[in-house]
């Protein structure tokens, strides 16, 4: 115990307030907005586990959720939205079409989102239920916890590159 | 229903139609498209059919001729509709078929030619401002074409796998 033992447990904290409060940006481009919609409504209401407010700017945003067919023509809107955000930050596949391109296998249609930015969490369905939606949060939440994100993962090799013996000096 | 327009058109336009077919309520002419803005300010003025519901096009690969604009026309005074097919032949040398364009007619047929156009790449000869307007412009090809592979993507952005 010593130094590690207080960044770790930090760590987890600071984690733990990063997995209630997701602010999402809805990159919203097809049908499965209607069931993303659903998803906010009292029913299924997904202020339970903190992530109901939607940010209209990728700079204040921490969850790119999304939702609907990419494009080919809007792989770099979509790219550059995520590249606007600010880290950490968490993406989610809402549906098949934004999974894998769905059915739609032809010129025009990207095959997955995750051709031209890092998805972490996938959702199936055509639309997917909200129940399914919350499940998805559910496991991104432990993914947050856990530290697996994406950008959790790169800053974790960055860092531990950082402090590989020979790379760091330690002075006594 | 709409035998009028058929007939009418048909005695309007004399030799410039090739032929025609009715079925069921689907009025049919096939025409020349080397007169294709003859035919169609004929029928706007004189047989009444003064709306262009859209203009697109086929692509019958192994026939001749490959291509077939349509032009779809209904008269707003008398509710009926007409179908205007012209057959297009597929240059020997691969460039793309040239037709003349409708826009002095109708200036709505200004995107519905840009869309034939980025999609099948016709020709409108004339055309104010021919560019494609679905797909992007870095796009090689014309994918409704049957000749255009089914698999086939054209990326503008990918990701490395190794980035983030």
């Amino acid at each position: 115990m010593g130094l590690e033992f207080y960044t770790s447990r930090l760590a987890d904290a600071v984690n733990w307030a990063r997995k209630y409060s997701l602010f999402q940006y809805p990159f919203v481009t097809a049908c499965c907005g209607m069931e993303f919609m659903a998803l906010w409504g009292p029913k299924y209401d997904v202020a339970r586990f903190g992530a109901e407010f939607p940010r209209f700017s990728p700079r204040q945003a921490d969850l790119l959720v999304v939702v609907g067919t990419i494009t080919e023509r809007q792989g770099p809107v979509l790219r550059r939205v995520y590249e606007q955000m600010c880290e950490p930050k968490w993406t989610m596949a809402f549906g098949v079409c934004a999974s894998t391109g769905g059915f739609y296998q032809n010129y025009s249609t990207m095959p997955g989102a995750d051709q031209c930015i890092p998805i972490d969490v996938y959702i199936p369905g055509c639309p997917p239920r909200p129940e399914q939606v919350l499940d998805g949060l559910i496991m991104l939440q432990n993914k947050i916890q856990e530290g697996r994100g994406f950008v959790q993962l790169r800053e974790k090799r960055e860092h531990d590159a950082l402090i590989a013996p020979g790379k760091l000096k330690v002075i006594t | 229903m709409s035998v009028r327009a058929l007939e009418r058109a048909k005695e309007t336009l004399g030799d410039a139609v090739t032929g025609s077919h009715s079925y069921r309520g689907d009025e049919t002419i096939v025409v020349d498209a080397t007169r294709i803005v003859e035919v169609l300010s004929k029928l706007r003025s004189e047989v009444e059919l003064d709306f262009l519901v859209d203009v697109t096009c086929t692509d019958y690969l192994g026939r001749e001729p490959r291509f077939e604009m349509v032009y779809h026309l209904r008269s707003m005074a008398h509710g009926d509709r007409l179908r205007v097919k012209a057959p297009l032949e597929d240059p020997i040398d691969g460039t793309n078929p040239n037709i003349d364009t409708i826009v002095p007619l109708w200036v709505g047929a200004n995107w519905l030619e840009r869309e034939v156009y980025d999609l099948y790449g016709i020709n409108f000869v004339g055309h104010p401002d021919l560019r494609r307007i679905l797909m992007y412009e870095q796009f090689k090809g014309h994918p409704l074409r049957k000749d255009y592979p089914k698999e086939k993507r054209q990326p503008l952005v990918r990701r490395e796998i190794n980035e983030y």
